[in-house]
Order: structure tokens, then C-alpha cells, then sequence
């Protein structure tokens, strides 16, 4: 892991928080969709939060894909669950909105899974899982043979003497 | 019966988002490091390659069928239920698919940090 990988689970931690909110504004200011009246549909892309929310979520979505082609699912998604407390933080300091003490307590768990995932040395070691599965399966194949020789080698010593 | 609805509604969602997950994961693995690929050949490259992946269009199918889950699922249910129930049981279910399906080493570390974040969604979004 580099600074640049850094940087882009960051992207998709903020992309996906900040265009989910933005999406969630704007949404609000145009009103109910409904599939009657399917043009409404055009006039919530016309609202500048609503476009500017499917940009950053397009970004999210290019960010992620990004990620995933060089980290393991189970990496990504808890590295970037830190987006669920940049939601509740923005939600208390920007936006003045009360956080329950269970939300705070569901924060604490969330920072804590992120800490368990991002801390482990041997995740950094295999960052990309099919690979370093074909490669263990590949050294205990390797490996077997060679036992496989030793053993022919001892039982062929063995007799020998 | 207005729950089983809502439930059912919260599995397909679980469903088509693990499977959709599991499949761009696959995909960008086939695709390859994006960084490395961009600078030896292109944006075009990694955009085209990715884009013609099999693997990927499945993906952001089941993607879109996970998003019209949630609609009906929200149709039938709270907000404060559906979502946090459909986060959290998709952590789980990512966890269980991408050790089985993309024989990732799914460690005892990642376990709990799966299971942390899951309860953590549930309690936040609750």
C-alpha cells in the first residue's frame, strides 16, 4: 500500500458520502418521483444538487473500481465503511443535527473494524487474493512433490544402507 | 405480511448487491492494476477493457436489479429498517461469497472487522 492507494480509498470513502448526501439534498428540493409522471424524473437532474451528486457518485463508482483491481473485496468494503461516520459527523458539526449516544456507539464499531482490517500486516502481503491464492495453491503443490521426492529419496536411502 | 414482504425485498436486495460485488471484484481483478494499466497504455485501455469485461456488464446488472430491490423494499418498509438491515447483512454476506467465490484469505482479522462494521451500519443507520 502507497500513498496514491491511500488516497484513492479515500476517494471512495468521501465520493460515496458526499454524493449520497448531495443526491439526498437535492432530491428533497424537487419533490416525490413517481412512474406516472416520468418527466419529473428530468426535472431532479436539472436540479444542480442532484447533478452534481450523480458526478460524485460516478467518481465513487471509478474510485472503486479502481480499489478493487488492486485490493481484496473484503479490504475495500470495511476500509471504506468510514464514509457511514463522515455521514454522522457532517450530520452533528455541519448540520447541527443530534447524534444519539447509540449512534456514537455504532461509530466506535465501525472506526474499530476499520482499525482490525487496516492494521494487519499479511493484508498489505496479499493485496490481490486470486493471485496469491493460485500462488499458495501453486508452493503447496510445489511443495507436496518435494515431500514426495524426500520420501522416495529417505525410503531409497533408507534401503540403500 | 407486510414483513415478509419487506424482508424478502431486503434479501433480493442482499442478494443481487453480494453477487454484483463479487462479480466487478472478479472483474477488476481480470482487468488488472487500473494505476499501471493507465500509464503504460491509456485511459481508453483501462476504460475499454474494463467495459468489455463480461464479468462487469453481469455486474452492474445485478448492480441495478440490487437498486430496484431497494425501491420495492422501501415501498414496503421503513427507511430506518430496510437500510440498515440491507447494509449490514450485505458486509456479511460480501465476507462469506468473496472467501468462497474469489478464495480471498477471509483471516480471523477480517472476520471481525466485518462483523464490527456490520453492527456498527446496523446501529447508525438505525
Amino acid at each position: 500500500m502507497n500513498f496514491r492507494k491511500y488516497l484513492v480509498l479515500a476517494g471512495v470513502t468521501v465520493f460515496a458520502a458526499s454524493g449520497d448526501s448531495m443526491l439526498s439534498h437535492g432530491m428533497k428540493q424537487t419533490g416525490s418521483i413517481s412512474l406516472n409522471h416520468l418527466q419529473s424524473v428530468i426535472f431532479a437532474i436539472l436540479n444542480p444538487w442532484v447533478a452534481v451528486g450523480i458526478l460524485l457518485l460516478l467518481a465513487f463508482f471509478a474510485t472503486y473500481m479502481t480499489a478493487l483491481s488492486w485490493a481484496d473485496l473484503t479490504y475495500v468494503l470495511p476500509a471504506t465503511s468510514l464514509g457511514y461516520v463522515l455521514l454522522a459527523l457532517v450530520a452533528r458539526f455541519v448540520l447541527h443535527e443530534h447524534v444519539s449516544p447509540l449512534r456514537w456507539f455504532g461509530i466506535a464499531l465501525i472506526t474499530g473494524g476499520v482499525g482490525f482490517v487496516a492494521g494487519g500486516p499479511e493484508l498489505t502481503e496479499h493485496p490481490r487474493a486470486s493471485e496469491s491464492g493460485d500462488e499458495a495453491r501453486a508452493t503447496s503443490a510445489a511443495k507436496s512433490t518435494l515431500l514426495a521426492k524426500d520420501a522416495r529419496n529417505g525410503a531409497a536411502s533408507g534401503v540403500k544402507p | 405480511m407486510r414483513g415478509i414482504y419487506t424482508w424478502s425485498a431486503i434479501l433480493a436486495i442482499v442478494f443481487a448487491s453480494v453477487v454484483g460485488d463479487v462479480l466487478l471484484a472478479r472483474a477488476m481483478k481480470q482487468v488488472g492494476d487500473v494505476g499501471a494499466l493507465w500509464r503504460r497504455s491509456g485511459l481508453g485501455v483501462v476504460i475499454g477493457r474494463t467495459l468489455g469485461n463480461g464479468n462487469f456488464v453481469v455486474g452492474v446488472m445485478a448492480m441495478a436489479v440490487a437498486f430496484f430491490s431497494l425501491l420495492f423494499a422501501l415501498s414496503w418498509g421503513d427507511v430506518s429498517l430496510v437500510a440498515p438491515a440491507a447494509a449490514s447483512l450485505t458486509f456479511i454476506g460480501n465476507a462469506i461469497a468473496a472467501k468462497i467465490f474469489l478464495h480471498e484469505r477471509v483471516d480471523r482479522r477480517r472476520w471481525i472487522a466485518a462483523g464490527l462494521v456490520a453492527a456498527g451500519v446496523a446501529l447508525l443507520a438505525g
